[in-house]
């Protein structure tokens, strides 16, 4: 990947200032904003202008958040980053969420410039310059209305928590009365990096006292999903997911369905047979009360098996001939490997996962007589998106969708594609009322956009004298950006940019690598899952690179130090979780696992402890030890939370979670048979975070990815077995032992 | 359709339902107390998880023929102004991410600070097993229902 880092323009220019009835609203658009490369998803839409941030004259700021809270913190997160260049008394500050408007709301991260997007944990980064100027532009605009109501030089005016304050006379006057008399200029000021706050200047970022200001909310039951949605004249619909895209409902029980009290309308559609009715529990016995044959004839996944297709994607994982595009490289890997001393090669496998966000998919929509227009009640992790995705359902603009953002029960990239919503604006248009789709977990299950299945070849070269020089990384595996992303996708000549994250080393010196990936096409809908390909491709890279030190009876600590010695972050990290661990104290009956990883900027080491029991197969996980280096820290407490929450959804889905797919359609149903972590089976979790003046990278994702390789090295360090498959589920650790 | 009388958080409250209509989306769409959560519909992840008779059950798996003459409890109704020790635990550990699990994982221990005042480390994990949190926030809970215990 090299993927040039755009140099945001930081400037801020006037786009409009209107002084409304209950004080002063600031508006303004953040340049630089330009589409690197624009999808279609992600066009531009109407240029209503919105505000960031409002001063009341009772003293209340609302500041707008732009992303979705799906439980990373944003909405707290976020508005407080521009409360700081405020100087805004935090107490007094109001959260809420911008609408779907990304140009006025859209992010400066370098891989999504310009794009309103809740994922790949950029939201922090994507939005720390922005909102700070934004925030430094705001407190400017009152200063000099000050100045000029006092008659005393701007540059004598000092602010404290929502306060103005002139030192020389002694003189206060809080915000809110400012709003009452300031006038806005035709011509904002001008906010350069220059002007902001020196981190030791702040007063809120790095605090560890603030808590996040959804959290009351979310222990009372007043916390609004879309799920919880109820509008007026609403009617209800379930959704009997087809099983596979592309199958169709050949014969559908209809007249006895409609039989069932509370049901009014059966209805096929392409992503499956709507029931709908008086009712929520009407409509959930009609879909039970389904009986469907589908034709799968026209489906592309229904000859997929995920057992029966392992010798074929194990076959391309060997084939020198089969077309392998490149991701990552540094001098010449091929030769290097062919004038090795020595090779080491391994194969790797992980399953399908499934996101179980708690939160069922659901979407309220109304839909206008005409059908030219619609307002959505959803959770979504991408407005702009949804509003795209549900226009186009409509033959419609994304203009005229109006998407009325709630919080998210989970999002883990399952709320990326805006499946649901579309499906209840189908629906709604159909049937001429306002519709609550609520998904059946099962159904939720059967039309999951898992993390893909994947097949690893990897191999590496020493010289005569151990030193590695060669690394070929090679991933068999359906493409999520092909699926996801589709414009994105065909822009970099099939670069699966989520599913072959982690390949690359770039704070490993090897002199010679490739890392390539091998397209399958099974028709799955594979999506972004947390930690996206960061998840098998570092439990593969860093289990592998134990596999190298064993071979080189050196210690795994030494070799990753030895690795990442251009790199004294890196380093850092490795250093701390094993100072935390006490990596060189040998704990009878247990393992201890190293890994390191980077995500999105973001670096981080991790140690497993373990046990196995032998007669089951099953790990205990004890203890977890875990360092990072996000750069500079908004909110620490948050950032601990995250990392946590991180590791647990790392461990589960190393340990238990696997779809399995036959004759093209997913096995499991609900919780009985897809298996997330519960509380027994949680370690100890220790956290260091490396706090640095570094700009903040994600935090969301970054606990997840050292954990399956750090349990995996751990079990070989016990057991002398090495595991190379995702789940390590007891079966499988049986059979590895056995 | 038969009406079905009980009471809840309370109040008084005659609904009209199928007998076997789960109680979860009586509480959910009929009465509008969206606190309670629709999780999995089968009794597996805790997330819709009420007191009926002060016995924390599983509201999906509940049908109104059996809640007739019953006294229920939501998460909006386990104290009068959002003040139950767990409650404020839950705030003070910064238990919530997403939030959607919490009010089932709330009701569940409540149960459990009802029947036992200190539980240990192992009463707490046996107890809230049934309970799934998908963010992953069980350290926290745990740490919350330790505090609540402590402080009541």
């Amino acid at each position: 990947m090299t993927e040039k880092q755009a140099t945001p323009d930081t400037t801020v220019s006037r786009r409009s200032f209107v002084k409304g009835a209950a004080g002063l609203t600031f508006s303004f658009t953040l340049g630089g904003a330009t589409l690197g490369r624009p999808s279609e998803a992600f066009a531009a839409e109407g240029a209503k202008l919105n505000a960031w941030v409002t001063v009341g004259t009772d003293n209340a700021i609302t500041i707008l958040c732009p992303t979705s809270e799906m439980g990373q913190g944003v909405l707290t997160t976020l508005p407080l980053i521009l409360a700081e260049e405020l100087d805004a008394d935090w107490s007094k500050v109001k959260c809420e969420f911008a609408p779907n408007n990304q140009r006025l709301y859209g992010g400066a991260h370098k891989m999504f410039p310009g794009a309103q997007v809740t994922l790949a944990s950029v939201s922090v980064p994507a939005y720390y310059m922005p909102l700070r100027l934004a925030g430094a532009q705001a407190r400017k605009v009152l200063i000099d209305n000050v100045a000029e109501q006092w008659k005393v030089p701007a540059a004598e005016l000092t602010t404290d928590r929502s306060t103005v304050i002139h030192r020389r006379s002694g003189r206060r006057i809080s915000y809110g009365d400012v709003a009452k008399f300031a006038k806005v200029p035709a011509e904002l000021p001008k906010i350069v990096e220059a002007d902001l706050k020196k981190p030791a200047q702040f007063k809120l970022i790095g605090r560890k006292d603030i808590k996040r200001v959804d959290v009351p909310s979310k222990v009372n039951g007043t916390a609004r999903y879309g799920i919880d949605v109820q509008v007026p004249g609403m009617v209800y619909a379930s959704v009997l997911q087809t099983p596979m895209d592309g199958a169709k409902a050949e014969s559908v029980n209809t007249d006895e369905v409609m039989k069932i009290k509370g049901v009014t309308r059966v209805i096929p559609l392409p992503f499956g047979i709507a029931v709908v009715g008086d009712t929520v529990e009407a409509t959930r016995t009609g879909r039970n009360a389904l009986k469907v044959n589908w034709n799968t004839s026209e489906a592309k996944a229904a000859p997929f098996d995920s057992e029966k297709a392992k010798a074929d994607y194990a076959q391309k994982g060997s084939d020198p001939n089969v077309e392998a595009k490149e991701w990552y490289k540094v001098g010449d890997a091929a030769k290097a490997l062919a004038d090795a001393a020595k090779t080491i090669e391994a194969t790797y496998w992980s399953e399908h996962t499934y996101h179980a966000q708690m939160e069922p998919m659901n979407a309220v929509a109304q839909v206008s007589e005409d059908g030219q227009s619609a307002e959505i009640w959803v959770g979504t992790q991408v407005q702009p998106l949804a509003a795209a995705v549900v226009a186009g359902a409509l033959k419609t603009t994304p203009d005229k969708i109006k998407i009325n953002l709630q919080l998210l029960g989970g999002g883990f990239g399952r709320r990326i594609w805006p499946d649901a919503p579309v499906q209840a604006a189908v629906i709604a248009n159909i049937v001429k009322k306002p519709v609550k789709l609520i998904l059946t977990r099962e159904d939720d299950i059967s039309a999951a956009r898992p993390r893909p299945m994947t097949h690893h070849v990897i191999k590496a070269g020493l010289d005569d004298k151990g030193n590695l020089t060669g690394w070929h990384h090679r991933i068999v595996a359906e493409n999520v950006d092909a699926v996801a992303a589709p414009p994105r996708f065909q822009a970099t000549g099939g670069q699966d940019i989520i599913g072959w994250r982690g390949m690359e080393q770039e704070f490993y010196t090897i002199p010679n690598i490739r890392a390539e990936g091998v397209r399958e096409q099974r028709g799955m809908r594979v999506h972004a899952w947390r930690g996206i390909g960061a998840g098998y491709n570092k439990f593969v890279s860093e289990s592998f690179v134990d596999e190298i030190a064993a071979a080189r009876g050196v210690d795994p600590l030494a070799m990753r130090l030895e690795l990442t010695k251009n790199h004294p972050r890196a380093s850092a990290v490795i250093k701390a979780v094993a100072e935390m661990a006490d990596w060189k104290r040998k704990r009878p009956g247990r393992g201890l696992g190293l890994a390191f990883a980077d995500y999105h900027d973001t670096l981080t080491a991790g140690i497993a402890e373990v046990s196995v029991d032998r007669a089951t197969g099953k790990i205990k996980v004890h203890n977890y030890w875990i360092a990072a280096d996000p750069g500079l820290v908004i909110q620490p407490e948050n950032a601990l939370a995250q990392i946590e929450s991180a590791v647990i959804y790392g461990l589960s889905g190393a340990l238990s979670e696997e779809l399995t797919v036959k004759d093209g359609a997913v096995q499991q149903s609900n919780f009985g048979d897809y298996h997330v972590l519960r509380m027994s089976d949680v370690p100890q979790i220790n956290v260091r975070i490396l706090t640095t003046n570094n700009p903040p990278t994600g935090m969301g994702e970054i606990g997840l990815p050292c954990v399956a390789p750090a349990i995996g090295n751990a079990v070989f360090q016990l057991t002398g077995k090495r595991l190379r498959h995702l789940p390590m589920s007891s079966a499988r650790v049986k059979t590895a032992l056995a | 359709m038969p009406a079905v009388a009980f009471t809840i958080n309370g109040k008084a409250v005659s609904v009209e339902a199928e007998p076997d209509t789960a109680l979860l989306w009586v509480v959910r769409e009929h009465l509008k107390l969206t606190g309670t959560k629709f999780g999995c519909g089968s009794g597996l992840c805790g997330a819709c998880t009420v007191h009926v008779d002060g016995r924390a059950v599983r509201s999906c798996q509940v049908p109104m023929d059996q809640v007739g003459g019953k006294k229920v409890t939501t998460i909006e109704g386990l104290s009068p102004s959002s003040n139950h020790p767990l409650q404020k635990a839950w705030i003070a550990e910064q238990v919530p991410q997403c939030g959607y699990c919490q009010s089932g994982q709330i009701m569940q221990a409540a149960e459990l600070l009802a029947k036992t005042r200190r539980p240990t480390r192992e009463q707490i994990v046996a107890h809230m097993d049934g309970n799934i949190c998908r963010c992953g926030t069980y350290p926290r809970i745990v740490r919350a229902i330790e505090r609540a215990a402590r402080e009541g």
